[in-house]
């Protein structure tokens, strides 16, 4: 052993041998560059994990395009980057997968390259609302999934689960409620609406909008948290430092499978439905894999594998996919959902994110 | 060896590529900052190149105008808590002997490897009513019931403090080495006390290094954006916080522009008038 490590190895050897090694591990990736392969950006965490362990492995299979998967921040980050990027003629991702808001956002650049429907057959397969056009027509994204946000509350401090929305205004919750910080995520508009206004059209006016607003500063001592990163919830959330608050469906579904004390609730308002697009960047050059991927994922065997193993509410009309009633009921519900407001935070952002702010940091 | 003045272009070489890279890595990418500052909004798109105040004069307001007061005030009490933390620290540090020194800078340099994720992260964790420190305090049976120490501003200060922390040690130490001992031995054999000769010798000797610690604390902490949200309520959201949902969240970067620059400006006149004020003093 000692005679071992008194052989004298040369400097140059040591050298050699790691460039010898690295260039051995860089070898595999040299090949597979060779390989048709495709950049796709999902949100990072449970989200991508999901998707790396049950869905890419099997497009993999079924295509011989590699998926690179990118994970993403949700919120407008990613599309700041990935409109940057274009810009420089980039793409960080070939096909993401984009909120509605980012989706209008990045239509107004023609970020987006139109989709050729001719070439995604499954097209037909999906619940109209979830094809995103552009004002003439085009097509510029394709519903990939949707998902509910909810009310989710920590088991062992609360043993019933609450009914409403009207929780979040209860005094008895007093620093206890972990929301969403930005008023483009959280949908807290449109549960006020929904909830004391008789419906999201009371947000069609400045007035009504003011009203909302009101309401909506009543729940600012309850709340502990507003929170931009989701890790940061949903830790507080399973250890019970903060026991109740919106979430997303799905995520929180998952953590409870995984013996988490955490459960989501469909409140007798609706939960809030938002969805995902998927967007092929005008800068990507990997257009017909995007196309073999979009249309791969509008299968609706596909969508029912997503509902089953991410737990997100599928795209595709009801009829086709065989979800039994407890597999649907699992990821969506039949109260009639909250739809977000989208238009509004195209339209009037910079005066809602500005009467926001000053709620909630006022 | 005397030091000649450059005399040909050749002498200036060693100078390209430092401004080289002040000039790629600074200069262009602050002009670019500026110019985005005046430029167009475009609602539920990006910017559109303009020359307007818009995005200076929806600044100027008592919403912001009160944010920046919180930022400054945050940054001012960060950069006293360091420095009246650091100085004795230091000064102590500098009398040990050389081996426990480098244990000291070691440990010290190795908080700097923390990212500022970690730090919040870690705070938090220690701040909170299931796992925090108040657990220890029930079980030691001073506090009857654990409690979340978070969010506040306690909390906010305790982890800036602790990530500036190490900064201002690594830039008083130099200056503190090399103070000549013979000054406070000095003041000693005239009969001060250890305190009182830190106070009236040491202190005085090293307020240029003092003022320039405070200083640059002072812009660390300034430019501090996520222990505020990880550690404080939305009053305790630095400007930082509004320039990042800005610029990231509602992708206006005009008005993250403007902000930014606003602050870069406030800042550097404050620097500016410490460093009057420093000078002034000197002088009477």
């Amino acid at each position: 052993m000692t005679d071992f490590l008194k052989q004298n190895i040369g400097r140059r050897a040591v050298l050699g041998a790691g460039l010898a090694g690295a260039s051995m591990l860089a070898m595999p990736s040299i090949l597979r560059a060779q390989d048709k392969s495709l950049k796709v950006g999902v949100y990072g965490g449970y989200f991508k994990d999901s998707f790396d362990k049950n869905i890419f492995p099997d497009f993999t299979k079924a295509t011989g395009i590699a998926v690179e998967a990118i994970a993403e921040p949700t919120g407008e980050a990613w599309l700041v980057q990935l409109d940057q990027a274009a810009k420089a003629g980039q793409a960080p991702a070939d096909v993401s997968m984009m909120s509605q808001v980012a989706m209008l956002k990045g239509q107004a650049t023609e970020l987006w390259a139109p989709l050729d429907m001719a070439k995604i057959k499954n097209g037909s397969n999906l619940i109209d609302r979830f094809v995103n056009k552009y004002p003439d027509g085009r097509v510029a994204g394709i519903g990939a999934v949707s998902w509910y946000i909810t009310l989710v509350t920590n088991t062992d401090v609360y043993k019933e689960a609450p009914t409403s929305w009207q929780a979040f205004w209860d005094p008895a919750n007093a620093d206890k409620l972990g929301l969403l910080a930005l008023v483009s995520n959280s949908f807290l508009l449109e549960v006020t609406a929904k909830t004391f206004l008789g419906g999201t059209n009371a947000l069609d006016t400045e007035e009504g909008i003011q009203k909302a607003f009101d309401k909506l500063a009543e729940v600012k001592p309850n709340v502990r948290l507003w929170y931009r990163d989701e890790a940061q919830f949903e830790q507080a959330l399973k250890s019970g430092e903060i026991p109740m608050g919106q979430y997303y469906h799905d995520v929180t579904g998952l953590a409870a499978a995984d013996g988490n004390p955490v459960r989501s609730t469909f409140p007798k308002e609706g939960g809030i439905q938002d969805s995902g697009c998927w967007a092929l960047s005008r800068a990507s050059t990997k257009v017909e894999e995007a196309h073999v991927f979009i249309d791969y994922m509008s299968q609706p065997s596909i969508q029912a594998l997503l509902s089953r193993k991410v737990g997100t509410s599928p795209t595709v009309k009801r009829e086709l996919m065989d979800l039994t009633d407890a597999e649907f009921a699992a990821v969506s519900s039949d109260i009639e959902p909250i739809i977000p407001r989208y238009d509004l935070y195209q339209t009037k952002s910079d005066w809602l994110n500005q009467k926001w702010t000053e709620l909630i940091v006022g | 060896m005397r030091r000649e003045a450059p005399q040909k272009l050749s002498d200036y070489g060693p100078l390209f590529f430092p401004a080289t890279m002040l000039i790629v890595f600074f200069v262009v990418p602050f002009a670019t900052m500026i110019a985005v500052s005046f430029f167009q909004r475009q609602q539920g798109g990006f910017y559109v190149p303009a020359f307007q105040f818009a995005n200076y004069e929806r600044f100027l307001s008592l919403f912001f105008a009160n944010v920046l007061g919180f930022s400054l005030m945050l940054a001012v009490t960060v950069a006293i808590c360091c420095v009246v933390l650091a100085v004795p620290f230091t000064y102590l540090l500098t009398r040990m002997r050389r081996k426990v020194q480098i244990v000291w800078l070691v440990a010290l340099l190795s908080v700097l490897s923390l990212s500022e994720v970690i730090i919040g992260f870690a705070w938090s964790t220690l701040f909170s009513r299931t796992a925090g420190i108040t657990n220890l305090l029930v079980m030691a049976g001073i506090m009857s019931e654990a409690k979340a120490l978070l969010p506040s501003f306690g909390a906010v200060l305790t982890g800036m403090v602790y990530q500036a922390f190490p900064y201002t040690v690594l830039v008083l130490y130099p200056a503190l080495v090399r103070l000549d001992p013979t000054l406070t031995e000095a003041a000693r054999t005239l009969g001060a006390s250890p305190i009182k000769a830190f106070f009236t010798v040491v202190v005085p000797a090293l307020r240029n290094t003092i003022t320039a610690t405070l200083i640059m604390v002072f812009i660390f902490a300034l430019g501090s954006y996520l222990l505020p949200q990880l550690l404080g309520r939305p009053q305790h959201w630095t400007l930082s916080v509004l320039i990042t949902d800005q610029a990231i969240y509602q992708s206006n970067m005009p008005f993250a522009a403007a902000m930014a620059v606003f602050l870069v400006l406030v800042t550097l006149g404050l620097v500016a008038l410490t460093v009057l004020a420093g000078r002034k003093g000197e002088a009477a």
